[in-house]
């Protein structure tokens, strides 16, 4: 039996009064793909955190190969063949690709000069471990999230890593650079190096590794074989809780159109997109990353308006070419990035749920009605369920699932006709994921028209009366949900069936 | 061929030369005295003492701050300086005031890094109140008076030339300072510290991002230190050779001059947020504004305009820069989405 | 007894980390107050030198102002003494066109001469917001361009001299005492201050500006009109810039470019002291209304001892800044490990 390449035993850490971690243990072997799963918060960052000597654990110690380890320093970490690759890849934006990689091993070896030819040798040696093809002189900053990532890979390896620990790797990758990080991933265990990966989307989970390890509140669940796993399981794993599937039915569909796109285009993001979104209905919209599909999203919403084509409201022909104007129109967007583009995160609660809407609450010369503001917070904290005591707390006190939720309600706070939301449930536990299908669900059933963007495809097909798929730039399928499967959704959006 | 063509177009640096060329060619048509021997050596003369000063500015710059404390601090270590060796009836050579300057200024720069380095406080607002507290010390503390009658050393040091330009129409003649040398020796110190050693490169890394170079292993804390040392001893040489070549201290001259400086800099093409920028870039900025301030006169604008145009040229050249960043920003997303299906 | 006792001390611990910058400046003119009253006793607690001190303030004051409602939205205006001094200089030209116009001041000499001034730092106000919304110029840069160009058209307007020998009644207007008592520049610095209170606190623009500067991507995500509260929020900063230039023609009795230097770090001073942060989203009129009044005791103190010069006062001031930002950093960890 090969010696393990890290045995995480027992370890615990508290913050204050915070328990984050109560007591794991975790044992990778040489080569191993090994998933770490769990909801926001379970203590995932903290583990890593401890493993790569960030944090020291209070009790419990950590063997390499046999070596026991109580404290451990991020410089002894990193010799004992630890890597990680931070969701930001810890890169220089305005630096080259080479001093990127080579600046870890120089600094390393204590090195005050700078060598430019040494700089381009080892460059060049750590691209080529994995056959990454790339200009060394270019900006990273100017590269593909991939490519970046691809940099932060090979720099992890420069150290004679034996254990590489990737923290949500394919964040922001299209299913291509998914496939050929995976394919990385594969080479390298083959070279006898361990991976572990932090990831929630159970797709990844299944396709790539071969142990889990499901963390829920500080505590270990579950560490298994993923050959064992299937969704309920893995769910249930997460949230200790079961789900029920709920699909989407539709009713109350209005006769007439809410929402029509006819040949609508922004120059150099999307061309020829139509479609008709009526009230009651969800429309799922779907494509490979950089497909437009944001960028329709962002023109519906009047951030980079259209140039060409028209938008019906209600029937009548409208010019959005403003987020005020969309607005006048009662449409909404929760964008896909909650975190820096939908929330205040330090200011209140309360005040990020009425600001989209502050004319309702005021009088014409601007001064708020305290009496309407504070029905309004009680509402739709109540509406929503909100996990707060005192709305005057700040929005960062909030897990990710409970912020998509005041998300939602600055948008519900306003009478809306058209909601869109793009990745709505992205980084939000599971038990909050089925909370929000269950309000977008019924928001269309009370008339609203919705239209959802995801590649989480489950969801889509779940949650829509009607789907499209995006690719290049244009619209190049409309599907009926009912009729097809996750396979068939994915050879659509390969272009397979165009 | 034309990648390279290109790739020069987009470089901040090819502009500010284009306009420097194109104010050097208005100046010489209205007033035919632009390239003259003596102007051509007075505006050198000129842009020692703000190119020093900028090297320094530069280089905290891209590291992500903005150091406004300089010229008080110089004012500080000169100050000092100047008043203990005529005190003390110094008459020595230039060598010493150097050194005290140089260590007056490392020591004053200390205090920065400590507050910047150690306690990791905003630089721009820790600087206004070192810059006050400089001022006041000198001011307050040290009583400082002008000072008419600096030491021989000196004041030889100031009037040593390097060689003499003469105008031939106007029988004008110029000096060419020994101090120049200075500022070339400056200038490729710099280059070479910012190219060649890893502690240059730690200044562009720390600039472009904080937590990746701690995370790199970079001594973030022990380097934004070091320069703060270096940038006060360097602007402590600048301001001696000011004093220097005036013949006299003057305790509040410099005071105010750190806009212009962190202008010409930015002018050069140099980020105000960190981790861009050139040395050549830089330099290019800040003969722009000494330019600016030394040759309104030849073009018949009388110098109360100054400040006016000044501030103009700021205004222009940050927003113009401002508005190159945007248009960069939104190039790379069309190409991103481009490239991503 | 006991329980008294530790109710009492966990009750005065709660209220001063409630607002801990507020709690600080209460503590710092607490002190300065006592200090004075064992020092100087005599001198400082007259009615006279109190009537002084807030007749001094409001020209700081209002500058503080216009500095304070930037700094929420993120930015900072460093042009305010610029703006001041323009201000100041055009409205004394102005009167005294009017006085060699007709031999004497006429009635609407002042309302058109203030209008003048506010309408400049109106202007110059508007400038500033539209190369920060506009053009995207980062506000340190562009105030301080700005406040070359303000201060550069001053000096062209009066040839680096000073405009002075005004008519009389206007500095005699803002320089009175309202019932014999309050100094009516007083009266200008309240008022404005309360008007900057309500906007943030109860209407629609202040709450508005505290979201963009927390967080400008989400404030246009959120239909917010970024450009145009910026463009609002600097007029504004100009118009309390203008009025504090005002001031300071009646305080003087004459205007010159390069009046109130030391005023823009003593406002940036003002503004962090009160609790400001300056990435943004954050600060209280009443925080820089007590940093205001500090920093003016501690001046008016300061000169009761006439063997510490003026000069020393940069010191202190820096002295005073560096501090605070040092406690502040030192709160901050402390909040944060919670």
């Amino acid at each position: 039996m090969a010696q393990s390449v890290i045995k995480v035993v027992d370890i615990k850490k508290s913050f204050g009064a915070v328990k984050a971690l109560k007591g794991v243990s975790l044992e990778i072997a040489p080569g191993e793909i090994h998933c770490l799963a769990g909801e926001n918060g379970c203590g995932k960052s903290t583990l890593i955190k401890v493993i790569s000597g960030v944090h020291a654990p209070d009790s419990g110690h950590i063997e390499f190969g046999g070596k026991v380890y109580t404290k451990i320093s991020p410089i002894e970490s990193i010799m004992n063949g630890v890597q990680v690759i931070y969701q930001d890849f810890s890169i220089f934006p305005n630096l080259t690709v080479m001093e990127n990689l080579v600046f870890n091993s120089e600094l390393k070896d204590r090195r005050k000069f700078v060598n430019w030819k040494r700089f381009r040798r080892i460059a060049q040696q750590a691209v080529d471990r994995i056959g990454f093809k790339v200009d060394l002189n270019a900006r990273v900053g100017d590269l593909s999230v991939a490519d970046k990532q691809l940099v932060a890979i090979c720099r992890a390896l420069m150290f004679n890593a034996k254990l590489i620990i990737m923290d949500e790797p394919t964040t922001a990758l299209t299913t291509k650079e998914v496939n050929a990080l995976f394919k990385i991933i594969m080479s390298l265990k083959e070279q006898g190096i361990a991976i572990l990966f932090v990831s929630h989307k159970l797709n990844e989970v299944f396709e790539i590794s071969e142990r889990f390890t499901i963390l829920r509140s500080g505590e270990k669940i579950i560490t298994g074989n993923t050959s064992e796993l299937d969704d309920k399981k893995f769910t249930y794993y997460m949230t200790g809780r079961e789900f029920e599937d709920l699909r989407f039915k539709p009713k109350n569909v209005s006769k007439e159109p809410l929402l029509e796109v006819e040949n609508l285009g922004l120059t150099g993001y999307f061309h020829d997109v139509s479609f008709s979104l009526k009230r009651g209905e969800i429309l799922g919209i779907t494509g490979l990353l950089g497909s437009g599909r944001t960028e329709l999203a962002l023109s519906l919403f009047g951030i980079h308006p259209a140039d060409q084509g028209k938008i019906r409201i209600k029937g009548q022909e409208v010019v959005i070419d403003s987020v005020e104007s969309a607005m006048k129109y009662n449409i909404g967007y929760v964008p896909e990035d909650r975190l820096s583009e939908g929330l205040f995160l330090p200011q209140s609660i309360a005040d990020n749920i009425v600001i989209s809407e502050l004319e309702n609450i005021s009088s014409k010369t601007g001064i708020i009605d305290q009496k309407k503001r504070k029905a309004e917070i009680e509402r739709w904290v109540k509406e929503l369920g909100v996990a707060t005591n005192n709305p005057a707390n700040a929005c960062n006190t909030l897990s990710g699932g409970n912020q998509q939720k005041v998300v939602l309600a600055k948008w519900l706070s306003r009478n809306l006709d058209v909601l869109i939301l793009n990745g709505p449930t992205v980084g939000v536990d599971i038990g909050a994921k089925h909370d929000i299908h269950t309000i977008l669900q019924n928001l269309a059933h009370e008339g609203l028209g919705i239209i959802i963007i995801s590649d989480d495809l489950p969801e889509i097909l779940q949650n829509s009366s009607k789907i499209i798929i995006m690719k290049n730039g244009t619209v190049t399928a409309e599907l009926n949900p009912e009729e097809i499967d996750e396979d068939k959704l994915s050879e659509y959006m390969m272009g397979g069936n165009e | 061929m034309r990648k390279k063509v290109k790739s020069l177009l987009s470089k901040h640096e090819f502009y500010i030369s284009l306009v420097i060329v194109l104010l050097c060619i208005m100046i010489e048509v209205r007033s035919g005295q632009f390239f003259t021997p003596n102007n051509l050596v007075d505006l050198s003369s000129a842009l020692i003492v703000p190119g020093l000063f900028a090297i320094g500015a530069f280089m905290v710059i891209v590291s992500g701050g903005i150091d406004v404390s300089f010229p008080a601090l110089a004012s500080l270590s000169v100050y000092a300086t100047t008043k203990i060796l005529t005190d003390a009836n110094y008459k020595g050579g230039i060598l010493l005031p150097i050194v005290m300057v140089l260590v007056f200024g490392a020591l004053l720069g200390a205090f920065n890094g400590f507050f910047i380095a150690r306690l990791k406080l905003p630089t721009m607002i820790i600087t206004l109140g070192t810059s006050s507290v400089f001022r006041g010390i000198m001011q307050g503390v040290l009583n400082s008076t002008q000072i008419p009658n600096i030491p021989e050393g000196m004041k030889n040091f100031g009037n040593a030339a390097l060689f003499v330009a003469k105008n031939q129409q106007l029988g004008l003649t110029s000096r060419m300072p020994v101090a120049v040398l200075v500022l070339i020796a400056a200038i490729a110190l710099a280059y070479f510290v910012l190219r060649y050693t890893m502690f240059g490169r730690a200044l562009f890394a720390i600039g472009g991002n904080e937590t990746s170079a701690y995370r790199a292993g970079f001594n973030v804390g022990r380097t934004k230190f070091i320069l703060y040392v270096i940038v006060g001893a360097v602007s402590s040489l600048a301001g001696l050779i000011r004093t220097c070549m005036m013949g006299q201290m003057h305790p509040t001259n410099m005071l105010g001059m750190e806009m212009m400086i962190i202008a010409g800099v930015v002018l050069g093409g140099v980020a105000i947020t960190g981790g861009d920028g050139t040395l050549t870039g830089c330099m290019l900025g800040t003969i722009l504004i000494v330019m600016v301030q030394n040759s309104l006169i030849l073009l018949g604008v009388p110098t109360y305009w100054q400040e006016f145009f000044l501030g103009t040229l700021i205004i222009v050249g940050t927003g113009i820069s401002a508005m190159q960043v945007m248009r960069n920003k939104r190039r790379l997303v069309s190409r991103k989405l481009e490239e991503g299906s | 007894m006991n329980e008294n006792r530790v109710s009492i001390r966990r009750k005065l611990s709660n209220f001063y980390y409630r607002d801990e910058y507020t709690s600080r400046l209460i503590i710092m003119l607490l002190a300065v107050l006592i200090s004075m009253l064992i020092l100087r006793p005599g001198k400082f607690f007259t009615f006279v030198n109190f009537q002084t001190m807030v007749a001094q303030f409001p020209e700081f004051g209002l500058m503080s102002l216009g500095v304070m409602v930037c700094m929420i939205t993120g930015g900072i205006d460093l042009s305010v003494v610029g703006v001041a001094n323009l201000a100041s200089i055009c409205s004394g030209i102005l009167m005294k066109a009017m006085v060699a116009e007709s031999g004497s001041l006429p009635w609407y000499g002042i309302p058109v001469g203030m209008i003048c001034g506010i309408v400049i730092g109106l202007v110059a106000g508007i400038l500033n917001g539209a190369l920060v919304a506009k053009i995207h110029i980062p506000p340190i840069l562009a105030t301080l361009g700005t406040f070359e160009l303000f201060s550069g058209i001053a000096i062209v307007l009066t040839k680096g001299k000073a405009i002075s020998k005004l008519p009389m009644e206007y500095s005699a207007l803002i320089t009175s005492k309202l019932f014999g008592i309050i100094p009516v520049q007083l009266i200008v610095f309240v008022i404005m201050a309360g008007i900057i209170s309500f906007l943030l606190s109860r209407t629609t623009f202040g709450t508005r500006i505290y979201m963009l500067g927390t967080n400008i991507k989400a404030a246009e995500f959120s239909g917010l009109d970024t450009s145009g509260l910026l463009i609002k929020t600097y007029a504004l900063s100009g118009i309390c810039a203008a009025l504090g230039g005002l001031v300071m023609l009646a305080n003087y009795n004459s205007a010159r470019a390069d009046y109130g230097a030391v005023y823009t770090l003593q406002c940036v001073l003002i503004v962090v002291l009160g609790g400001v942060n300056p990435n943004g989203g954050k600060g209280r009129i009443s925080g820089v209304v007590f940093a205001i009044l500090v920093l003016q005791m501690l001046s008016s103190g300061l000169n009761m001892f006439p063997q510490i010069s003026n000069f020393y006062k940069p010191l202190i001031w820096g002295g005073v800044l560096l501090l605070v930002m040092t406690l502040n950093y030192f709160s901050e960890n402390r909040n944060r490990s919670k």
